[in-house]
């Protein structure tokens, strides 16, 4: 029986393609829209995430002043990072930065870019990797050597044709070597270009760039933490130590700020996560309507195909039969809209996430989800219809004009 | 003979009270196997209302209808379904086919709510459009036939599950001369050569001519119910 009433469904809908295709078009926006939108948003939340592990996982940056913008609070000394790499428990890794911005030039070529005075502890901090040569050592650090280690940006610009290693690049009055080419990271989650840089020791850049030996001068340092240590205990650490190194006393703020990037990775993701559910929630919404639409269009279409009900039953159709045959009916529309929204928002998430640049993950899950939720609406929604169409009574069926 | 059809007091009331209106008032009537009957008369008269209690759409208020032993006035909705896809063929005067819907596919219509397999049922119609002489048409869907092809793809649709009776409701009414006497002749022939019994309703004398008993009704009772001495023969 119920195989019968599945061909007899088919037929139905085979029969009448435009009437198929305006009951479902709801069902497939609806699903569409909600596997588009968690998809996007899952791409979105991992984008995030390997942003900022672009930067550095497991990175704190120790800032003066407090927030993100310039600051007249004091800047940091190497005898800080010297502390904090003794004193603080569960770090990896301390290095210092300084930075500076000048005009590199090679030959005909020139551009400005951010000069990064640091040690070797700084590569593995900010997942660097070589492309091309070497990092530098510390004896380099200690020497003050006039070697650099340059961006993928500033190759292309730089020396766009040739090998680049012991090539010189002019800084100011200084002249320093590239031993190294690092491997691209691309653009940070901000738009700034991680590549667009020339890394020295930060001797080189104390002794000649900034053409002063002031002790107080580092504008950042970085710490890396060990994996399975918390780093709110190390953020706590660094507070305190620090405050006790600039004997700030009890009513008074913290002059410099510790950023967590794992912290700030987890509120991104977690603003991104909520922002996703509400929007998967309007989405959901619109499914809904979208089963309306089905209800709407068979509820019409038991009216108009009255007379054919009519006449199944005068040839021995039973009102269950009839009702079954409804109901698959809807729900094979329902199914089928769900499938092609599926596969309409499989190419609409291969599009967007081009377009804005985040990953596309394929989801299983929210899939079979919107694949279920469509054939529950379809059973939901075609119940009605169905009912009504097997209450019928034969003879003012065939009656009815 | 024995009786196919017996009803005994058959009565069909509409509505309650003083809106009550007798559309049946105690009819009496034997029908054999093999018969072909018109049932004539007014409008209003209530022959279609003891078509649709013969075809067993509908269940009287009152009175006895046995169709081939079985109390039909005792079943159940389901139950008369049952009946009408295991004994019974319909053919109406609108043709009632499915638009859009191959001939073949109309007539193997019954033969889907009977379960038959997808090769059984492809056989059988082909048969049955075969032998109302439409073997050609199978792939046209109603709006590409005439009215006396639709007509004949509805009753090949009727006779596929090859029932004992077929109630033809006006089968003529939306059809020329010409096209109606082939339609009669086809019903003749299914009556004379399968010994199908034919229950026939109709208001035109030359169309009730081609029954071998006619009976009248006339407000809620049988008038006259004679055997029809001038009967048209099949013209082939």
């Amino acid at each position: 029986m119920f195989w019968n009433a599945f061909i007899i469904a088919l037929r139905e809908i085979r029969r009448n393609l435009t009437r198929a295709f305006l009951t479902v078009i709801g069902v497939v926006i609806g699903v569409a829209a909600v596997v588009t939108l968690v998809t996007l948003g899952r791409g979105a939340t991992e984008s995030v995430k390997a942003q900022i592990e672009k930067v550095g996982s497991n990175l704190l940056t120790l800032r003066p002043g407090q927030g993100w913008g310039p600051s007249a609070a004091p800047l940091f000394s190497m005898d800080d990072v010297e502390v904090i790499r003794k004193q603080i428990p569960g770090i990896r890794a301390v290095a210092p930065m300084a930075m500076t911005s000048v005009q590199a030039i090679s030959g005909e070529e020139a551009r400005l870019t951010d000069i990064q005075g640091t040690t070797p502890d700084y590569f593995p901090i900010a997942n660097w990797e070589l492309s091309d040569g070497r990092f530098f050592d510390d004896t380099e650090v200690i020497d003050g050597s006039t070697v650099a280690v340059i961006g993928e940006t500033i190759r292309k610009e730089l020396f766009p044709n040739g090998d680049p290693i012991g090539r010189k690049i002019r800084l100011l009055n200084t002249a320093v070597t590239v031993i190294g080419v690092t491997v691209a990271k691309g653009q940070a989650g901000w738009g700034d270009d991680l590549d667009d840089n020339i890394i020295i020791p930060i001797t080189t850049l104390q002794r000649r760039l900034n053409g002063q030996l002031s002790k107080q001068n580092l504008g950042q340092i970085m710490v890396s933490t060990e994996d399975d240590y918390p780093s709110e205990a190390v953020v706590a650490d660094l507070n305190s130590l620090m405050r006790e190194r600039r004997n700030l006393s009890r009513s008074e703020q913290n002059n410099f700020s510790a950023f967590d990037s794992r912290q700030i990775a987890d509120a991104v993701s977690s603003s991104t996560k909520v922002m996703t559910s509400l929007l998967a929630a309007v989405a959901g919404v619109s499914l809904l309507v979208g089963g309306i639409g089905i209800m709407n269009i068979m509820l019409v279409s038991v009216t108009e195909r009255t007379r054919e009900i009519g006449i199944r039953m005068a040839i021995g159709a039973r009102a269950r039969e009839v009702m079954l045959q409804f109901l698959v009916e809807a729900v094979t529309l329902s199914c089928v809209g769900g499938l092609c929204g599926i596969a309409l928002a499989y190419g609409l998430c291969v599009w967007l996430a081009k377009l804005v640049g985040a990953p596309f993950l394929f989801d299983p899950k929210i899939n079979g989800i919107a694949f279920v939720f469509s054939a529950a609406i379809g059973i939901l929604f075609g119940f009605m219809p169905a009912r009504r169409a097997a209450s019928l009574d034969p003879i003012d069926a065939l009656r009815h004009e | 003979m024995s009786s196919l059809i017996e009803l005994r007091d058959l009565t069909k009331t509409y509505g309650r009270g003083d809106a009550a209106f007798k559309a049946l008032r105690g009819v009496d009537m034997d029908i054999g196997r093999g018969e072909f009957i018109a049932v004539m008369g007014p409008s209003g008269s209530g022959k279609s209302t003891l078509m649709n209690l013969l075809g067993c759409l509908d269940t009287p208020t009152s009175g006895s209808y046995r169709f081939d032993g079985i109390a039909v006035e005792s079943l159940n909705k389901d139950q008369r379904s049952l009946l009408r896809r295991h004994a019974l063929g319909f053919i109406f005067q609108g043709f009632n086919l499915l638009a859009r819907t191959s001939a073949l596919e109309n007539v193997e219509l019954p033969l889907l709510y009977r379960g038959y397999s997808r090769k059984q049922r492809h056989d059988l119609a082909r048969k049955a459009l075969a032998s109302v002489g439409l073997p050609d048409k199978e792939r046209n869907t109603p709006s590409e036939l005439s009215g006396g092809q639709q007509q004949r793809v509805a009753i090949a649709r009727a006779i596929v599950t090859n029932p004992g009776t077929l109630f033809a409701d006006e089968p003529t009414g939306n059809l020329d001369t010409r096209t109606t006497g082939e339609v009669m002749d086809l019903l003749c022939r299914l009556n004379e050569d399968l010994g199908i019994t034919v229950i026939m309703v109709t208001h035109e004398d030359e169309v009730a001519r081609y029954a071998k008993r006619i009976i009248h009704v006339r407000d809620g009772l049988i008038g006259s119910d004679v055997a029809n001495p001038r009967r048209n023969t099949p013209t082939h």
